[in-house]
């Protein structure tokens, strides 16, 4: 479960101060697969930022999973991340010197899982996202769409309590993109939370809340059946 | 910092790093290390062994293991032949080898000169009586004759003169010091010793970096002995080698304790050493350690630009690491990890160079210094604090820009923000 109350984002640039995030409420339950959409410099990214404690809010209250957020130290939030939530980014930001495999296990290990058990995971989560065959290559060797299944894979290996995308099919054709997305229906289906940030209205429609925000505020909310 | 679960992570890391980076930057850093580490052991090593060199060329063609000299206060070492007796006497001994010295002049061109007023080309010089065999034995110095032979125990007449009292070896002019002008093997010159004057031929030049070598010459003890009339065999030098692995001062002691001490200085070659080869050992030590401490901020410098640069490249990377959960303290630790390697391999190889190929063909072959021939010196002790020292500043160099960019806000380095 998220809370957010008052959120408010600003960025400063000599004298010029910008606000990005200007007041936000929201409440995502678990469960949950919602779609924060919004027009570019909406500010949704930022606002996914701040609630995946990437980034440090100007103002206002989070709490994630029952923890507020505002008193944790950058190891005590990083600890969090590692633990309870999952990320993928929109560039697959997998890291090129590691194996689709080892990328999954990393994550397990710092966890300081056994490490069987910690490969068993990981394999476990690539043959999920379909890569079963593909333990051993690098990123380099993979395509767009399965660079970003590992991605998928590594966010979700460690059954996080909250799976959070920034805009995943962003660099996908239609087929990739479509294919990350069922995935990730199939994952909310098995009672993920996920909250995903996308401009792409055909995947909107997989959400079974829309938030539109506009000018660092929430303008519209839509709750739908999927 | 430094928990288990943090290192396990750091060298998963740096593992993958280093296995997946460019070979040609492993290797170039690997090369700047070992070169660092040459720089660190070699340098010190061999300017300590310039003078490790005249150290040892000084006992080995000299003062041998022990040396037993007059007291400053007596013209010779009296009860000479008792004392000589006792250290043939003693087991440790391998060669002796008992010296007369005297001052005295040679003169050279005699016959040449045309009148009275030009100045005699006279050479004030150590003349010193030897058994030709036992002090062969002894300082080996047959092996340093340059030109015509080595004196033999039936010789009459004969002189070895040392090269630097020949003009041609010693190509400057000293205030106050003389050589002599177109000598070679079978010229007649003249000595004179002790009141005595006799015309001798020169049998040959010696020539080697020991002044007591080269500024002397030398004659059949017998011949000496009649000429300075030291009819009571008594001798100004005994230099006794000992047996391999013998301590000398053990048989210094063992001299001093029968009585030698009251007639004689009874040194080994170290007591020997003038002090200012001490010092100027310790000079070059020191000068060795200035220009390793300069080799090793080089190395720091190297490792921090290097561990800098692929931080600051990898920087999104490091980004996501923290970003997916990893710790800083283990990032920090992947870049010490990778830091480590290449002070390490590089060291190892350094090592490896050093003692395998370095030191042995040093040893074989002295570097041909004008006062010494030059050894490494390279303890292991000593190697091995410095590849310590290397290790620890290169592992310094490389965790500061780790932390630099490590602690940097984790989304700025994401999306590459500043």
């Amino acid at each position: 479960m998220i809370k957010v109350k008052n959120l408010k984002k600003s960025f400063k640039d000599g004298d010029q101060v910008t606000d990005v995030l200007k007041g936000i409420d929201f409440v995502a339950e678990n469960g949950e697969f919602i779609g924060i959409i919004g027009r570019s410099g909406a500010g949704k990214s930022t606002f996914l930022y701040q609630m995946s404690l990437l980034d440090e809010p100007t103002s206002g209250e989070i709490e994630v999973d029952g923890r507020d957020t505002h008193a944790m130290t950058i190891g005590e939030k990083t600890f969090f991340r590692l633990t309870r939530l999952g990320y993928v980014f929109q560039d697959y930001a997998l890291l090129p010197e590691m194996s689709a495999l080892e990328n999954v296990v990393l994550p397990l290990l710092m966890q300081d899982m056994d490490k069987s058990a910690a490969y068993k995971n990981a394999e476990e989560a690539l043959g999920k996202v379909g890569l079963g065959h593909r333990f051993e290559n690098l990123p380099s060797q993979l395509s767009g769409g399965e660079q970003q299944r590992v991605a998928v894979a590594r966010a979700i290996a460690h059954r996080p309590k909250i799976l959070f995308a920034d805009e995943p099919t962003a660099n996908l054709d239609s087929v990739s993109g479509s294919a990350v997305i069922e995935l990730f229906k199939e994952l909310n289906q098995k009672g993920q939370t996920i909250v995903m940030v996308t401009h792409e209205d055909e995947y909107a429609k997989y959400c079974n809340r829309i938030i539109h925000l506009d000018d660092g505020k929430i303008v519209k909310e839509i709750t739908q059946k999927v | 910092m430094f928990s288990q679960l943090n290192i396990r992570i750091g060298f998963f890391l740096a593992k993958r790093q280093i296995r997946r980076s460019s070979l040609w930057t492993t290797v170039l850093i690997i090369f700047v290390m070992f070169f660092t580490f040459l720089n660190l052991v070699v340098v010190t090593g061999i300017l300590v062994g310039l003078i490790q060199g005249a150290i040892d060329a000084v006992r080995t063609h000299y003062t041998s293991d022990v040396i037993v000299s007059t007291l400053s206060d007596k013209t010779y070492i009296e009860n000479s032949p008792e004392i000589i007796r006792i250290v043939k006497s003693l087991p440790e001994v391998e060669a002796v080898t008992a010296r007369y010295l005297e001052g005295g002049t040679l003169e050279a061109n005699y016959k040449t000169r045309s009148n009275e007023k030009e100045k005699p080309n006279i050479a004030p010089a150590s003349i010193v009586g030897i058994n030709p065999a036992e002090e062969d034995a002894v300082t080996g110095i047959s092996r340093f004759v340059v030109e015509g032979e080595y004196l033999s125990t039936t010789d009459y007449d004969q002189v070895l003169v040392g090269a630097y009292l020949d003009k041609k070896y010693l190509q400057f002019d000293s205030p106050g010091f003389s050589s002599l002008e177109n000598i070679a093997p079978g010229v007649k010159i003249r000595l004179k010793v002790g009141g005595v004057e006799r015309e001798v031929t020169v049998k040959g030049i010696i020539k080697a970096k020991v002044d007591e070598v080269s500024l002397r010459a030398f004659m059949v003890d017998s011949q000496l002995r009649s000429m300075i009339g030291r009819g009571d065999y008594n001798v100004d030098e005994i230099s006794v080698k000992l047996k391999s692995g013998t301590d000398p001062a053990l048989v210094r002691d063992i001299l001093i304790k029968n009585g030698a001490g009251r007639v004689a200085k009874v040194q080994t070659y170290a007591d020997a050493q003038p002090k200012f080869i001490k010092d100027i050992a310790d000079t070059f030590a020191l000068l060795g350690n200035v220009l390793s401490s300069i080799g090793l901020v080089v190395a720091s410098i190297t490792i921090f630009i290097v561990i800098f640069i692929n931080a600051i490249t990898r920087r999104k990377f490091i980004g996501i690491l923290k970003g997916i959960g990893i710790s800083e303290q283990a990032i920090e630790i992947s870049y010490i990890m990778q830091s480590f390697f290449y002070a390490f391999v590089g060291s190892l190889i350094g090592v490896i160079v050093l003692y395998a190929f370095l030191e042995p063909a040093v040893s074989a072959h002295p570097i041909d210094f004008p006062f010494s021939d030059g050894i490494l010196v390279a303890p292991i002790s000593g190697t091995l604090l410095r590849v310590g020292l290397l290790m620890l500043t290169t592992i310094i160099a490389g965790f500061i820009p780790a932390r630099l960019i490590v602690r940097k806000n984790t989304l700025d380095s994401i999306l590459g923000r500043n």
